[in-house]
């Protein structure tokens, strides 16, 4: 049963002090509205300092939006307590986009894919092993390696281990901040297929936040580009790249039209 | 022909961590640089890419073994003392590090960081310092140089904290700059002005670029050769085009095809190639 | 300024709160200043229910702490029941004798521990560090008290320099610079047992954020850059590692009066320490009071002045900063 993700009016702004002088306001997020139907992808892109990372974490609630409404499925997440968010926790999981940060890299595998499970209190210890187990096998690792420590793995397969964890409590929405940058591309084209293969398998719904729209072209139905915390143009994918129309759009499908075109001169005849 | 800048001779270097077998991180490279040409290397994370850097600009990791010799300019580097290479690092060869987030400071300003690079290897007054600074902040597009020469690193965006950077490689025209991965966090508009203007300031001093990443698309139209690397070896080297459009190697052949199919296309993905 | 205002506002309350617990906590302590008169057969229990309405201590605790806190306005801190005076004086003039012994070693704890671990640091694994590593692991595993009682022995078997006391007993007819050199050779005992005790721990402490330094990526650049491995380590490591050696520079700051208490009982220096301790036997409450006070007066200043330095040193903090460290 999937779930859709909708953001109406999401506003958030941050304080920084400057020593001991006054404090100036920041507008990370200002008015951010979309909807991402239930199995479907869209990816917010934008340059760095956009606010994409700030929208997605108050998607997923680890920060409270100042203003603004999130609706996960039918039920409003925005005002809700930490006690009445818990058991919607399990619904929506996030995938960051440093593996060596966001996991312990001395903990097992097993001990991070589990550990989701162990705070939810859900399963006996042999069962949550063999949730474990599945998880490594369904995103594409032997279970034999459940004992390892992450930092022995490389980074697709330290992310991948991210990813299991993420789909530990079976949610139904999935937000992956940066999660494919810093991957070498053929690691990228990996985690990129699982992803589309879960999203099958279990109908997830995807909020994807990228700088690079090349990478997620392949990925994303709907696009939604941000400019200093505001949505400047959403749409259908193919849409937004064949005919961009706001500059800081046009900006972006033109640096990737230019690899491109660079690529299309060097390979000369043959395309 | 002309006399390379730089050339690499059979050179291979091991590592022996202190619990673990030791492991063959470049294994008998061979390359040659010369002066004014921009060389790509081509390799994926634990290809020996980031070594091959780092052995050319003497700064390997102390549990590190190396074999073969690092000619710069007639001379091998593997022989010179540890005083000799400070003299020519940052004056005739330059790194240009992979973060610079976490290249700069945090507790320096800007105009001090860069008077250091300067102090190290020039004999200039305060006044010919500053003048310099901001010389080579404008050079690196950075407007308003007053203001960013007294900030400090956390004051500035990502794309200005790479400018810096930048800014400090060529402070003193070398003649070799290394750049391990220096786009490969910033977005893709940033990457495009930060490749023009490397090219843009290569071309204009006559400096040798050695651009290592994983990413063969920034490659395009900016490399002149590219040297692909798979396992500590250097599996194929070329002219950038001919490397994209008649690749040998089968793994080359691998890169290539991701690159068009995966980075570049708007069809869906259907089979993924694996290049390893 | 405001957070000046706001630091100095937050240093009274936590004060006013140190004092009502204190008084709380000596009230359950069990024995008053007149049990031993009470043991005298001579004097009569009408004496001495006089004595103690006469010192107001039959009085209820917060009329005795109201009567208190007008006094430290006043300026005096209390009565001594024992000395029969004014707390004040009597504490200020011991303090002063342990400030002299504290800043004296926190001087010289800081001159040794403070370049010995920027050089261990520097020559990582090298013979410096090896040595410096083993005498700093000796030095903190053993006990203050062993290291007094040790250095004490050896004092007086060797009979090299005075021991006990702040001045000789002639000490009226020395002048000028003998009068000094007294006082130096009576320091000598107490200070090296302070200094024995405290610069290992710094000497680690500068050492370990000295090598993390050494390791972050900024340095290694510098080091491409061919910057000279000395002034990188001066103008480039250090105030990098400044942070953390400043935070234990505002513990020391902090313990000035508070931490030698153990070593002048011992080394027998008239500062604060022998004050309190005979204080407390004799349940002379006020004077415990009154030294409790004032040593959370120096902890308090000592972590401000540290806080101030930090903000001064680390433009990051100035600034709010998350990953400030």
């Amino acid at each position: 049963m999937a779930c859709s993700l909708r953001v109406q009016g999401l506003s958030r702004q941050y304080q920084t002090r400057n020593g001991w002088r006054k404090s100036t306001t920041v507008q990370a997020a200002c008015g951010v509205s979309f909807y991402i139907p239930a199995g479907k992808t869209l990816a917010l892109i934008g340059s760095s300092g956009s606010g994409k990372s700030t929208v997605a974490r108050c998607v997923v609630r680890l920060e409270r939006p100042d203003s603004g409404e999130i609706w996960l499925g039918g039920v409003e997440i925005s005002r809700l307590g930490a006690r009445s968010l818990r058991p919607l926790r399990s619904r929506i999981q996030m995938i960051f986009q440093d593996p060596t940060t966001s996991m312990n890299p001395r903990m097992s595998a097993s001990a991070i894919i589990e550990e989701p499970l162990l705070i939810q209190q859900r399963g006996t210890r042999n069962e949550r092993r063999e949730r474990a187990a599945s998880l490594m096998v369904e995103v594409g690792l032997s279970a034999d390696w459940l004992d390892r420590r992450i930092n022995e793995f490389s980074g697709g397969q330290q992310q991948r281990i991210a990813i299991a964890r993420a789909l530990a409590l079976s949610p139904k929405v999935l937000v992956l901040d940066e999660a494919l940058s810093g991957l070498d591309l053929s690691t990228q084209v990996q985690i990129i297929q699982l992803l589309k293969n879960l999203q099958a398998a279990h109908s997830l719904t995807y909020l994807l936040i990228s700088h690079d729209l090349g990478a997620v072209a392949h990925l994303t139905d709907l696009l939604a580009v941000m400019s200093a915390g505001r949505i400047v143009e959403q749409g259908p994918t193919k849409e937004i790249i064949v005919n961009p129309q706001q500059p800081q759009t046009q900006t972006l499908v033109a640096a990737a039209e230019h690899f491109k075109k660079a690529f299309a001169r060097a390979q000369g005849a043959s395309a | 022909m002309p006399a390379s800048l730089l050339q690499l001779r059979n050179l291979s270097v091991r590592y022996f961590p202190r619990n673990g077998a030791p492991t063959l991180a470049l294994d008998a490279a061979n390359l040659s640089i010369v002066r004014g040409e921009i060389v790509g290397i081509l390799g994926e994370s634990g290809s020996g890419k980031t070594t091959l850097g780092q052995a050319v600009v003497t700064l390997l990791p102390t549990a590190a073994k190396y074999d073969g010799q690092v000619f710069f300019d007639g001379r091998d580097l593997m022989v010179a003392t540890e005083r000799e290479l400070s003299k020519i690092r940052g004056r005739h060869i330059s790194l240009v590090p992979q973060d610079p987030a976490s290249a700069l400071n945090p507790v320096m300003r800007i105009g001090t960081q860069i008077a250091e690079v300067l102090r190290a290897h020039e004999a200039l007054d305060r006044k010919g310092r500053i003048q310099r600074i901001h010389e080579l902040l404008a050079e690196v597009g950075l407007d308003d140089p007053e203001r960013i020469g007294s900030s400090y690193p956390h004051q500035l965006s990502g794309g200005q904290r790479q400018r810096v950077v930048i800014a400090m490689a060529i402070a003193c025209r070398p003649q070799l700059i290394i750049a391990d991965e220096p786009v490969s966090k910033l977005d893709l508009p940033l990457q495009l002005q930060v490749l023009e203007l490397m090219s843009g300031i290569a071309r204009k001093h006559c400096m040798a670029l050695l651009w290592i990443t994983h990413d063969p698309a920034t490659l395009l139209g900016f490399a002149d050769r590219i040297g692909v690397m798979q396992a500590g070896q250097i599996v194929e080297q070329g002219p950038t085009e001919q490397i994209f459009r008649h690749p040998q190697h089968p793994y080359t052949q691998a890169l290539v095809g991701l690159t068009q199919e995966f980075a570049l296309s708007e069809r869906p993905l259907v089979n993924a190639h694996h290049a390893n | 300024m405001k957070f000046l205002a706001r630091r100095l506002v937050r240093a009274l309350v936590l004060l006013v709160g140190v004092s009502i617990l204190c008084f709380g906590l000596t009230e359950f302590a069990p024995g008053s200043f007149f049990d031993e008169m009470r043991l005298n057969p001579q004097i009569s229990p009408e004496t001495i229910s006089a004595l103690r309405t006469h010192y107001g201590l039959d009085r209820p605790l917060a009329i005795r702490y109201g009567r208190w806190a007008a006094s430290v306005v006043h300026g005096d801190f209390g009565y001594s029941l024992a000395y029969n005076a004014p707390v004040a004086p009597l504490l200020w003039a011991r303090a002063k004798n342990t400030l002299l012994l504290t800043s004296l070693a926190m001087l010289v704890t800081w001159v040794i521990g403070l370049p010995l671990g920027v050089w261990s640091a520097s020559s990582r694994g090298g013979l410096t560090d090896k040595v410096a590593g083993s005498v700093s692991s000796f030095l903190i595993s053993i006990p203050e008290v062993v290291i007094a009682i040790a250095l004490l022995a050896l004092a007086v078997r060797s009979r090299a320099i005075p021991v006990g006391g702040m001045v000789s007993l002639n000490a009226e007819d020395l002048v000028g610079w003998q009068r000094v050199r007294d006082v130096l050779l009576h320091l000598l005992l107490p200070v090296s047992i302070l200094v024995l005790s405290g610069v290992a721990v710094v000497e680690r402490h500068v050492r370990a954020s000295v090598l993390e330094v050494l390791d972050a990526p900024c340095i290694q650049a510098a080091r491409g850059f061919g910057i000279g491995k000395t002034r990188m380590l001066f103008r480039h490591v250090l105030p990098l590692a400044a942070n953390p050696a400043i935070s234990l520079f505002g513990f020391s700051l902090a313990g000035l009066l508070g931490g030698s208490l153990l070593v002048e009982v011992i080394a027998g220096w008239p500062g604060l320490g022998p004050l309190i301790l005979d204080a407390t036997l004799a349940r002379d409450l006020y004077i415990v009071i009154g030294a409790v006070m004032l040593c959370s007066v120096f902890m308090l200043a000592g972590n401000f002045i540290a806080d101030v330095l930090l903000l001064a040193c680390d433009p990051r903090i100035r600034a709010g900063e998350p990953d400030a460290a």
